[in-house]
């Protein structure tokens, strides 16, 4: 059922013949992808875990930050080691798709805080020490 | 002992009583004595002439995507009279109540009218007419034979038609809405809208939203997976292209719909504080997040009818489409700019010159893809031989209407003139003029276009051309002096007016309005004089028009697997490239043809639904469980059911295509 399916030269056929044209829609799977994702996620996940509890940074902030590096990128080592997304799945529809999402997603998060924040520093009630101060 | 009867009363069923049902509103009364009456006569005319097993088998069961369309537009039409209906009431209100007379309505009952309107318009008038138009042509424009997932088409139907029978349920069963098509909160809140009004709609919605976003999944893959070999995505049709969009479009703003009213829902049901005046809710952010969802949905409701509008353009030029490319390429620039331009709805909310100057811009350069469009629709025209059919004429009378829409819009996409403009009347003027001239318009074009397609024989002509003429002067007349009394500052959903001055430009509008019902009345004509002379308008060619992509190439109605072979696709504009390398239909060795088997559950699972949605809106908690649970389990057992598809026997398929056959030869 694939669209790649589409491209052979083979005889003209109807749609619904299932079981065809899965050869190349299904990813390659291998013991060592798995490992090596495996691993590199252990590693992602030790090493945040010894900056919390060695409290090696002294700053909070700083380390949240960096555990939060560390989170996108297990993110992306689970999308391609476990769910085999690379340029090529689905004829690159699905990373077609998954760009499409990230840039929604940063104009909506991005774009509400940006709004929200200057809403509320416009509109919302001000306390009467605040408003004493007013220029 | 009262007490006692209260409290079971009250587990019985939740809010509903007797006072919900509105027996002192005389108005309501008469439209209930109405409703009831034709809803009799039409229930006692399909049984005396025995097609209630028809319709089940043939039609509510069906997931032929054909007829599944046709059943969309039929919603859409019938959801159009209830629309109307409340337009026309607004505009006979508005044109009594000055000064001292007050007009017919209370206000209590014209606020849910202008939010029934705006709710029924937009989500069971505007969507149902795209998605059933999708569900028309797509699958027959790519050569496919149905859409990827068929039961899911059947089941999406049902769901917009659940969220319908709730809207019009709450006509008679306590009351809707007061709160103006988006129900910003803190109004729709529990404290100022402790009824069921606002229950209604958020059910409504939330039910309704289930199958919309279900459909756009569906198209998304249909549109992807199954092209005919050979149709590269550059050589898919216009229409097809914009449906892909608007489905993108779907699946990524409808689940924000769907999170916000679920907030909403919180608010009103399990006291949270997401939207509320105190306890830190922010209803700012309400209306940040449905406009994020809203804008982009303006969109899913007008890229399909550019579709519509680039086939007929050429198809009644007797050109190729001027501009291909540049109109695919507008296509997605609009597809993503859609989501960069929400906060112009609320420039006058306090974002302050930063945050609206921004939105402006990006609001002013989504103009220019349009324009673009604009422009090569009137270049495919140039120098084409055009006719002047009625779907040519709604084109032309899209063209007209929309660029003067379009640009009032940039004219509010100036933020300090929209601190003049914002809730006036201009406002309502203007996104009427784009909705009504871009999406009904289009509707109409796109029915008259693919109504011999769909059903076999063309629409009558003179009354398409009757309806066309009334629709777009009552339009203008209905429409312009909104324009003038929104510059003047008249503001949007009141109810009376002090200054008798205005009363002349509402009863010029209210006589426009007027002028529409008899566009609506006339295409209800063609319908029926369509149906009556359906032997001599009768398409036998499949090509009636001279169309210009596979949809033209099959039979109409087509038969049930639309193509007994899959077209091989080499060109755009498949059809016509077929027919100028003169193609010849195969006449033989035809093979059983796999297809989905027709099912009731779409239809239990909705009505299922459509009971759990009541008993949320009366809280009725006994039944929300057990309707919860039941849909919960139908669900879990259909998908046991494998007994899914069957097959065409070739035997069948060659009985269906030698007739066609012969129909092409007594043809020539």
């Amino acid at each position: 059922m694939s669209a790649v399916s589409h491209n052979h030269d083979d005889l003209v056929h109807g749609h619904d013949d299932h079981g065809h044209g899965h050869d190349e829609g299904m990813p390659h799977v291998t013991f060592k992808g798995y490992m090596t994702g495996f691993i590199l996620s252990v590693i992602l996940t030790a090493i945040p875990f010894w900056l919390v509890m060695a409290k090696v940074i002294p700053d909070n902030k700083v380390t949240v930050a960096i555990v939060l590096g560390f989170a996108v990128i297990q993110v992306l080592v689970h999308m391609v080691y476990f769910l085999h997304l690379d340029t090529t799945s689905e004829g690159g529809w699905n990373m077609l798709a998954l760009i499409f999402t990230a840039m929604l997603l940063v104009i909506m998060f991005a774009g509400s805080l940006w709004v929200m924040y200057h809403m509320n520093a416009n509109m919302m009630p001000v306390s009467v020490e605040d408003m004493r101060n007013m220029p | 002992m009262h007490e006692t009867t209260s409290n079971l009363q009250q587990l019985l069923l939740g809010r509903l009583g007797w006072e919900a049902i509105p027996l002192h509103e005389p108005i309501l009364l008469m439209t209930f004595a109405m409703v009831a009456v034709v809803g009799l006569a039409v229930v006692a005319w399909i049984t005396k002439i025995g097609k209630w097993n028809y319709l089940w088998t043939e039609w509510f069961t069906s997931i032929d995507h054909k007829k599944i369309g046709i059943m969309y537009i039929v919603l859409a039409l019938v959801m159009l009279m209830r629309g109307f209906a409340d337009a026309l009431m607004m505009r006979l209100q508005q044109a009594m109540a000055f000064g001292d007379a007050v007009g017919y309505l209370p206000p209590h009952h014209y606020d849910q009218i202008f939010t029934a309107h705006g709710v029924i318009m937009i989500f069971f008038v505007a969507m149902p007419l795209v998605v059933g138009l999708m569900n028309i042509v797509v699958p027959l424009q790519i050569g496919a034979r149905d859409v990827a997932f068929p039961f899911l088409n059947n089941f999406s139907f049902w769901m917009t038609v659940s969220g319908a029978v709730l809207v019009m349920m709450s006509l008679f069963v306590g009351e809707f809405a007061r709160t103006g098509w988006l129900a910003y909160p803190p109004l729709s809140g529990i404290a100022y809208s402790p009824d069921v009004g606002v229950d209604y709609y958020i059910w409504s919605l939330q039910l309704a939203g289930i199958g919309t976003l279900l459909s756009g999944i569906n198209f998304m893959v249909t549109i992807i997976k199954m092209r005919a070999p050979g149709m590269t995505l550059m050589k898919m049709p216009v229409f097809t292209w914009t449906a892909l969009c608007t489905n993108v479009l779907i699946v990524a703003a409808f689940p924000v719909l769907t999170a916000v009213l679920g907030l909403l829902s919180l608010d009103r049901y399990a006291g949270t504080n997401f939207f509320t005046n105190d306890f830190g809710g922010n209803a700012m952010m309400y209306v940040n997040l449905i406009w994020i969802w809203g804008h982009p949905e303006v969109y899913i409701l007008i890229l399909p009818l550019f579709g519509v509008f680039s086939e007929v353009v050429a198809a009644f030029s007797g050109k190729k489409l001027f501009g291909y490319a540049s109109m695919v390429y507008a296509t997605i620039v609009i597809t993503i700019l859609a989501y960069l331009v929400w906060l112009h709805h609320f420039f006058t909310m306090g974002s302050g010159a930063s945050v609206n100057s921004f939105f402006g811009i990006t609001t002013m350069i989504i103009s220019i893809p349009t324009g673009a469009k604009m422009f090569n629709w009137l270049f495919t025209m140039y120098r084409g031989r055009i006719k002047f059919e009625v779907p040519m004429l709604w084109t032309m009378g899209f063209m007209f209407t929309f660029a003067i829409g379009g640009m009032t819009g940039v004219l509010l996409a100036v933020p300090p003139a929209d601190f003049v403009l914002h809730n006036s009347l201009f406002l309502i003027a203007h996104f009427h003029n784009v909705i009504i001239g871009g999406v009904l318009f289009g509707g109409f074009a796109a029915i008259n276009f693919w109504f011999p397609k769909a059903i076999g024989f063309k629409l009558d002509a003179f009354w398409g051309k009757v309806s066309f003429w009334f629709w777009i002067s009552g339009f203008w007349f209905a429409f312009t002096p909104l324009y003038i009394l929104g510059l003047m500052g008249v503001t949007r959903r009141l109810s009376h007016f002090d200054d008798p001055s205005l009363q002349i430009w509402f009863i010029i509008a209210a006589f426009g309005a007027v002028l529409i019902l008899f566009g609506i009345l006339a295409m209800l004509v063609q319908i029926f004089v369509s149906i009556r002379n359906r032997e001599a308008l009768r398409d036998h060619t499949g090509d009636p028009w001279g169309g210009r992509t596979l949809e033209w190439s099959t039979s109409s109605p087509p038969p049930p697997y639309n193509f007994a072979f899959t077209p091989r696709v080499h060109d755009l504009d498949a059809w016509s490239d077929m027919k100028k390398r003169g193609y010849v239909r195969p006449t033989k060795g035809f093979i059983a043809i796999h297809m989905p088997k027709n099912t009731a559950a779409g239809m239990v699972l909705a009505g299922l639904a459509t009971v759990f949605g009541f008993a949320m809106i009366w809280q009725i908690w006994w039944l929300v469980i057990t309707s919860f649970v039941v849909t919960v389990g139908a669900a879990i057992v259909h998908t046991f059911n494998n007994d899914r598809d069957y097959y065409i026997p070739a035997e069948e398929v060659a009985r269906i295509e030698d007739a066609r056959t012969q129909q092409l030869a007594g043809q020539a």
